[in-house]
């Protein structure tokens, strides 16, 4: 056993063939998921370079929700830890139940997420604020509405992962997936930091 | 093999309660209202920083043993990513600066 | 307004419906390319009907997960493009040399013509030739059974494919846009472009650049994770260093190209205004966005060919690479400063002095690099016993005509000349002056080099030679001239001129541009007579040219699973030295069951389906939009939960074919350089100089 390891938990001495057979894939889609964040790099750049082409249209001060905001990001947060959990049920209970838990917990808590921030948008258009009002608005919705695609997707994952356990178990190749879903689930938590940040703590600060 | 879980199980709890503080600390640097802009977007930024490292090292598990090639691909990616965001950025300041 | 089952589809968008309308040599033209397409297509299945050839065509080769043969199809599918691309470069020529006061095509004709050319041969000639080629060789240079994901690398083919699809079928259905390679907006916002030709251009290009992205991180993670054992970084052959530099400038640049391109499908499909001229768009954003892609673009599809060089080199010199750390450090720095100069293709925009300033250092910059890898080969070459064959003529016209056009680039990259001569024809002849020599000449270079390794036969060298002096007459011809055109204040893109003076240089551009057409000619004619004569050209044992890397250790064509036994490796040119010092043609120790990638129509269902979805979008077919949608996610998930993936090859099976191989490199007399052309040359090299 090497002692390192790609990005994400490794599955450790227990396992070691599930292990070896997981490393190009991890290696691979923590790629990219590089890649990936030159997409959401590009995006940042474009909403900061467009922050005051608001054209008369809202600005952040009409349109955020910081309460909203703020039960997003811990509910994000809350799932990145779950997800977590699944990943130490993965690696030393090694049962299907336990780690097929987590996943629901961690789905749950995206899919309130997703929920929250769909309400959001939609309280964006009705205080005039849909993405073809300005220029502003556009870089806007592309950025958060990216980032929002990625947390529906990782639901369609996690779904699709529930149902591969229930006819697979805990096969070498389940176990590399559930990593990737790891890597990935932990990604969008990266990412809306910078959303955070970037967008709705600097917007209003 | 217990005590394996019990210290990986730690260290998961210790970056949820570091990004929730750092995240509450941003929150009150923007909310409470008796900051100058700037401070508040330091505090903004550096927290932001704070939380990708601590989550990157104990929810991602990066770190001094990771491979060299996952580190390296993080530097190249940080290298690239600072060069379009900068880049962008400066090119179109300049732009605006020049236009209006 | 679109009818919900045809969207904006009907009965008048073919070109045939305006020649009939107005019978004039433009429609002509254009109703003749549109014919050309089913024509074409209905040629080939008549072709594969009548020699009962789709079972093969599926079987063997359209769900086939093996690299190499995706690596062919990538340069069927260039191949394709490229005809048509050289052929529209053709017509534009002709149009030119009348265009003083009018011309035989409509301006608008001219205008979907240098887009189309532009695009397909970029996206759809440049690209998928260099990956093909990585495809093909890069996993035999590492001593790998293949890539490592064989099942994305069949969807990134399926992608690109997709694309060019839809390049193709603009020909027909509709109009391709008509807004340049580039397509900047707000030309080419619903505004000033409401038809459907943009859309075209914008799904082909989104299809195609998320393939290529995951081509990248395929070919990228191969390198890192599949050497072979005891192949370091620094015991890679330059080609693959030069692979994995473009692999990973792929994946930071295609994502880039994603962005705009998906920017400009809002801003046309859902009205957004991220690049409008009202509510707050702003245009200049596309071309910052566009040429963080595009510029690391030229540098993706030009390194390969710089790797190919390399290898030539050093083969037909039978001599090491010259300072092959230089060459490593040399490629990786262009990868990185390639991603700090994209503002030279708008130093016109209007930013500050001192942004032009810093972005035009660093392109004069790059060409420190390719300055010194020039130097690398002419050094590998000198005191070489170098042997005038096809590749190394490609390297001598590249030393030539490479080298001038690197020099203009230097020219350019100097902002107060740029403004001078931006948009000039000077800038056509800039950019033909490295696409052709640099790359194109290095992929025919590679062709000719590596094409016995993958058919088991050489090419005929003497048409290849008339086709290599007619590419470096015609190119010389067709663009030389255009630099001196283009100081004389003719612009790009334009469809007339007025200046008498332009149009003898007109002229000599146009009996290059045929010139370069009777290139093409002799090389499909040199294919299909190589074929013909392929027992005279065998080389069966692999290694027609005293190779230096691994994959000439194993026979023309190589096993679907590439090695009998994975090759330990301690040195760079492996395959010199061992078959210098060492043992080379010897039984393994073991053999181990090797476990290959079963066949699957992934690629062809997602490719399929991307098409689809990218005509439904450009023709507001929202339920086909949907549904091929649907079908993408479905064969996704689907794809989940197939258990068999793989298959075995027993070991003994591999030991029985590792032993017939052997007998026959023993019974195949080896042959020195002198007869390297000749028909003794089976393959089997007996090495010039010691290592
Ligand atoms: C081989 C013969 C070729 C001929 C005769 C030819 C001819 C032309 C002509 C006439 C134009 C229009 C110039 C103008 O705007 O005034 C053009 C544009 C262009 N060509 Fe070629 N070309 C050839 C090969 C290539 C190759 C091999 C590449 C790339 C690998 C290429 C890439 C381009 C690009 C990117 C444009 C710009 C399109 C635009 O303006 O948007 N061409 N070519
Ligand atoms: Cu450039």
């Amino acid at each position: 056993m090497s002692s390192s390891a790609h990005p994400g938990i490794n599955l450790g001495g227990g396992d070691p063939k599930a292990q070896r057979e997981s490393e190009t894939p991890a290696f691979g889609f923590w790629v990219f998921l590089m890649s990936d964040l030159i997409i959401f790099g590009v995006l940042f750049a474009h909403y900061v370079v467009m922050t005051g082409a608001r054209a008369g249209g809202p600005g952040p001060s009409t349109l955020f929700d910081l309460r909203s905001v703020a039960a997003q990001t811990f509910l994000l947060l809350a799932s990145s830890f779950t997800y977590g959990m699944a990943s130490l049920a993965l690696k030393h209970q090694r049962q299907v139940r336990p780690v097929a838990i987590w996943l629901i917990v961690t789905a749950a808590l995206g899919a309130a997420f997703v929920l929250l921030e769909l309400r959001d948008f939609v309280n964006m258009v009705g205080e005039g604020g849909p993405p073809q009002r300005s220029g502003f608005l556009s870089a806007l919705w592309a950025l958060t509405g990216l980032h929002w695609l990625h947390v529906t997707a990782g639901l369609v994952w996690i779904a699709t992962m529930l149902a591969l356990l229930s006819r697979f178990g805990l096969s070498d190749r389940n176990k590399t997936r559930l990593l990737l879903l790891g890597l990935y689930w932990h990604f969008l938590d990266l990412i809306w930091i910078g959303i955070l940040s970037v967008v709705y703590l600097g917007g209003l600060a | 093999m217990k005590d394996d879980a019990r210290s990986e199980m730690r260290r998961y709890a210790i970056g949820a309660v570091l990004s929730a503080a750092l995240t509450l600390l941003a929150f009150w640097a923007v909310m409470s209202h008796g900051m100058a802009r700037s401070t508040a977007l330091w505090i903004v930024g550096a927290a932001a920083l704070a939380q990708i490292v601590v989550q990157m090292r104990c929810f991602l598990h990066v770190g001094s043993s990771s491979k060299r090639e996952d580190l390296h691909l993080i530097l190249f990616s940080l290298v690239l990513g600072t060069l379009m965001v900068g880049g962008t950025i400066w090119i179109m300041s300049s732009l605006h600066d020049r236009m209006y | 307004m679109a009818d919900p089952i045809f969207g904006r589809l009907d009965w008048t968008v073919t070109p045939f419906d305006d020649f009939f309308r107005d019978p004039s040599i433009n429609e002509g033209v254009a109703a003749a390319a549109a014919s050309a397409v089913p024509l074409g297509a209905v040629a080939v299945i008549a072709f594969l009907t009548w020699k009962g050839l789709w079972g093969p065509l599926w079987r063997d080769w359209l769900t086939s997960a093996d690299h190499k043969k995706i690596g062919i199809m990538y340069f069927v599918l260039a191949g394709v493009m490229m005809l048509r691309g050289v052929l529209e470069g053709a017509v534009m020529r002709t149009h030119q040399v009348t265009a003083l006061d009018g011309g035989v095509l409509s301006a608008e004709h001219f205008a979907q013509l240098f887009s189309t050319h532009g695009t397909i041969m970029i996206f759809f000639v440049a690209t998928p030739l260099i990956t093909g080629l990585m495809n093909y060789v890069v996993p035999l240079q590492i001593g790998a059974r293949d890539v490592a994901f064989p099942v994305l690398n069949q969807i990134s083919l399926g992608l690109t494919a997709a694309g060019a699809g839809l390049v193709m079928i603009s020909l027909v259905i509709g109009k391709f846009g008509t807004g340049g390679w580039t397509m900047y907006p707000p030309y080419t916002g619903t505004t000033f472009s409401p038809g459907p030709g943009v859309d075209y251009w914008v799904w082909a290009i989104g299809i195609s650049g998320i393939g290529s992205t995951l081509a990248g991180i395929n070919i990228a993670v191969t390198i890192y994770k599949k050497r072979s054992p005891g192949m370091k970084f620094l015991r890679m052959p330059i080609f693959t260093w030069t692979s994995l530099c473009t692999a990973i400038m792929m994946i930071y640049a295609f994502p880039a190209l994603t962005v705009s391109t998906a920017m400009l499908a809002l801003d046309r499909s859902l009205d957004f205004r991220f690049f409008t001229n009202d509510l707050g768009g702003n245009m200049m954003q596309y071309a910052n966005i566009f040429w963080m892609f595009g510029h690391p673009e030229v540098y993706i599809v030009v390194l390969p060919a710089y790797g190919v060089f390399s290898e030539i080199a050093a083969t037909f010199s039978a001599k090491r690479i010259y300072s092959y750390n230089s060459m490593v450090i040399a490629t990786s720095a262009i990868a990185v400063i390639s991603f700090t100069v994209w503002l030279h293709h708008f130093f016109t925009m209007g930013q500050g002095a001192s942004v032009n300033a810093a972005f035009g250092i660093a392109t004069m910059i790059i060409a420190v690099p390719t300055g010194v890898k020039v130097y690398n080969w002419m050094a590998t070459m000198f005191r070489g016993r170098v042997r005038l064959s096809v590749p190394i003529i490609y390297l001598v016209g590249f030393f030539f005509l490479f080298v001038f056009g690197g020099l203009t680039g230097v020219i350019l990259a100097n902002p107060t000349i740029d403004y001078q001569v931006h948009n000039s024809q000077f800038l056509v002849a800039h950019f033909h002056n490295v696409l052709i020599p640099g790359v194109l000449f290095g992929v025919l270079a590679g062709v000719h080099y590596w094409f016995p390794k993958a058919f088991g036969f050489r090419l005929h060298e003497g048409p290849a030679r008339l086709e290599a002096y007619l590419w470096f007459g015609g190119f010389s011809l067709a663009f030389l001239p255009l630099y001196w055109l283009g100081l004389m204040g003719m612009p790009r893109r334009s469809a007339s001129y007025d200046n008498p003076a332009f149009e003898p240089a007109m002229w000599l551009a146009v009996v290059g541009a045929a010139m370069v057409v009777g290139a093409l000619g002799v090389a499909i004619w040199n294919f299909w007579a190589s074929a013909r004569d392929r027992e005279a050209l065998a080389c069966p044992v692999g290694d027609p040219w005293d190779g230096r890397t691994l994959e000439w250790s194993i026979p023309s064509p190589p096993p679907e699973y590439n090695f009998y036994a994975l090759p330990r490796v301690n040195t760079v040119d492996a395959w010199t030295v061992e078959k210098a010092v060492g043992h080379p043609y010897e039984m393994a120790p073991r053999y181990t069951d090797i476990e290959m990638p079963r066949s699957t129509a992934m690629g062809v269902v997602i490719g399929g389906a991307s098409a689809a979805m990218g005509f439904a979008i450009t023709w507001w077919i929202w339920w086909l939009a949907a549904l091929s949608f649907a079908v993408i996610v479905a064969a996704l998930i689907a794809r989940a939960f197939v258990r068999e993936t793989t298959r075995t090859i027993k070991a003994v099976e591999v030991e029985v074919a590792h032993r017939a191989f052997l007998r026959e490199a023993s019974r195949t007399p080896a042959v020195g350089r002198d007869d390297e052309i000749a028909p003794d040359n089976l393959g089997h090299a007996r090495p010039a100089v010691p290592a």
